[in-house]
């Protein structure tokens, strides 16, 4: 990491020699997108955020335009950006309209929940920031991190893999989990979990007995600081959960929701942490 | 001292009153008109980024070029967006005022007996299953296909509401609000099967919905809802007079040349079109529907000959107002505008409960 922020901040001095007219007023839209921004040196770039990017703490610090789905027109331009750069998804699409027609430069970064697709944000950003090298760097050094988490989980016997449920939220005591094609779906991949649930695509509340059938070995959630979420006692006392083999053993693991989800810098960090959570002594 | 002590002619006897109130009416609807013509001004002149509207004036009249900023924050952003926002609060607040001239009951509203439900659920319809149209049939409706199954949808909640709280000519309230409820949860639950289906893509457009929020205002949706609204509200003041005598009831309306089954479904109609037309462009906006009314009623009486053209300039510059609100307070974000209405509305609403107990248990 610091072999990248030497890199960044050597290159930033050439840039501002010889590329002057690069973006310099950046709207990021996205907590990864944000992360990777700061993580290619390029912070000082960045003149506001979305709802989303709450990480590093300096992000907190900028003008926030709003939920990535539901920007303003007048909000984003109020922030008057010189280039907007974009995780998959913003909207809605009168707002990106109105944007095409102020002539801002809108970048929109593909979405993967997996390694490679966290090595093709951070060369979408770079481009978009005109820092290719940098984020050569950043992405070699993150590839090093994820090839790491990688060899470690493979290592694991296919026998001992644990049955993972992703729940979102517990609702009123619905349930609402993770199917496949999600970042929660990655993750768990990610850290050499299987997803409890493969049957579907997306996010959705669930039956108590499609739960109970899933039979999950641990329960994963987003840590929502405090005790907002239910707690493991409540959670685990749930009717959909309390027949499953995670009740039985107490395994519940709870792990910020941008560090988890974001696929990030932060995302082979976030697998390895993970995985440690789901076997002991890896 | 003596000429104040003295009586005033008006208040000497009851037949005075109704020319009075007229008078007052109209006088209220010049002061509505100008304070439509300042909400308008204020609404384009304030929002999240700081231009001179009266720069831009000053350059439109002297020939300059206006910046591309300029351009876009005053003609793409703000202007369709009051236009829309006037057209919405005058649809809600005469839609409310319409209903509850043909229900007998200032508690009837829209927003409040399903119908708004009703025009939701024909719009989330729209959304998902719109792509399971034949193609021909797509390219005919275009962006029409939403705002005409969002008055559908109205249209026919109000008929089933309608039939199941009136019996024998009689409206029950307490009928109307119960068959309200349930028609919103069916609505409700129609629309969770619904959301279980839908994309990512298409669940994006439906949390539109529930919230409700002019920031997707453009002309092109303008357009579309200013020709419907209009002619919707035009509708109804030319109904003014039957609703008046409706209000003495079914069969004196009749004795008193009131067409009146003829009368209803034309009100219904309108009322359908006006709040389907506009919670297809703007999502569930609460409370203007029933406070707009309320209020006026309180100030100049309940004669809808003037009561309907100043519900829709009240409407109208009371939802401008609650707009600049959802645009200004969390700048560079927005507030929905939904929540801002029901924040000041619903105490408004309970207020009126509380002053007329009596309406619910007739």
């Amino acid at each position: 990491m610091r072999r990248t922020l030497l890199a960044a901040s050597l290159s930033a001095l050439l840039c501002s020699s010889f590329a002057a007219q690069a973006a310099d007023r950046v709207l990021s839209i996205g907590g990864s997108v944000t992360e990777i921004i700061y993580a290619l040196g390029a912070g000082d770039r960045l003149i506001a955020r979305d709802t989303t990017s709450t990480y590093p703490e300096a992000a907190n610090d900028l003008p926030d335009v709003g939920y990535i789905r539901a920007l303003s027109p007048e909000g984003v331009l109020s922030v008057d950006p010189d280039l907007i750069i974009s995780e998959a998804g913003a909207g809605p699409v009168e707002t990106l309209e109105v944007l095409t027609r102020a002539e801002i430069p809108f970048v929109e970064v593909p979405d993967g929940f997996d390694g490679a697709g966290i090595l093709a944000k951070v060369a979408a950003v770079g481009t978009a920031l005109e820092l290719e090298e940098e984020a050569a760097v950043l992405a070699e050094d993150l590839s090093t991190g994820l090839d790491a988490v990688a060899a470690k989980t493979a290592s694991l016997p296919e026998s001992e893999r644990k049955r993972v449920l992703f729940i979102l939220s517990t609702r009123g005591g619905r349930i609402m989990a993770s199917g496949t094609h999600t970042a929660a779906d990655g993750i768990i991949r990610m850290a050499g979990g299987i997803n409890a649930l493969s049957d579907f695509e997306g996010y959705k509340l669930m039956t108590d007995e499609a739960v109970s059938r899933a039979a999950p070995e641990v329960i994963l959630m987003m840590d929502r600081g405090g005790d907002h979420g239910a707690p493991d006692a409540e959670l685990l006392a749930l009717p959909a959960i309390v027949t499953t083999p995670a009740a039985k053993t107490k395994s519940v693991a709870r792990m910020n929701g941008l560090y988890l989800l974001g696929f990030g810098p932060r995302t082979a960090d976030a697998a390895m942490d993970l995985a440690r959570a789901l076997y002991e002594g890896l | 001292m003596v000429a104040l002590s003295e009586p005033s002619p008006h208040s000497l006897t009851d037949q005075a009153r109704p020319l009075d109130r007229r008078i007052l009416a109209r006088r209220l609807s010049v002061l509505l008109v100008g304070l439509l013509a300042i909400a308008v001004v204020i609404n384009l002149a304030l929002g999240a980024s700081d231009i001179s509207l009266w720069g831009a004036l000053g350059k439109l009249l002297s020939g300059e070029e206006l910046t591309t900023l300029e351009r876009v924050v005053l003609w793409d952003i703000r202007l369709p967006r009051i236009i829309l926002c006037v057209l919405v609060g005058a649809a809600l607040a005469v839609s409310g005022a319409v209903m509850q001239g043909l229900f007998r009951n200032p508690l009837a509203d829209p927003g409040l007996v399903g119908v708004g439900a009703g025009a939701g659920l024909g719009a989330i319809i729209s959304i998902v299953l719109g792509g399971l149209l034949p193609v021909g049939l797509q390219s005919l409706f275009g962006s029409y296909v939403t705002p005409v199954a969002a008055f559908v949808g109205g249209w026919g909640s109000t008929l089933v509401l309608y039939r199941v709280s009136t019996r024998g000519g009689r409206t029950s309230v307490a009928t109307m609000l119960l068959a309200g409820i349930a028609l919103g949860a069916l609505a409700g639950a129609v629309s969770g099967i619904l959301v279980y289906m839908a994309d990512d893509q298409q669940l994006r457009d439906l949390t539109f919905w529930s919230m409700g929020s002019l920031a997707g205002a453009t002309w092109e949706k303008s357009m579309i809802a200013g020709p419907v609204i209009l002619l919707a509200i035009a509708g109804s003041t030319w109904l003014a007079h039957g609703l008046n005598c409706l209000a003495l009831g079914e069969a004196a309306a009749a004795h008193m040349g009131i067409p009146v089954q003829r009368m209803k479904n034309a009100a219904i109609f309108s009322v359908a079109a006006a709040t389907g037309v506009a919670v297809a462009a703007t999502g569930g906006i609460g409370f203007v529907g029933i406070v707009v009314p309320h209020v006026l009623r309180l100030a100049t009486g309940p004669d809808h000959g003037t009561l309907l053209p100043n519900a829709a300039l009240l409407g109208g510059a009371l939802l401008l107002g609650a707009d600049l609100i959802s645009r200004t307070i969390i700048a560079p974000a927005e507030l929905p505008i939904g929540i801002v209405t029901a924040v000041l509305g619903a105490p408004v609403f309970l207020w009126i409960l509380l002053k007329r107990r009596g309406l619910v248990d007739q």
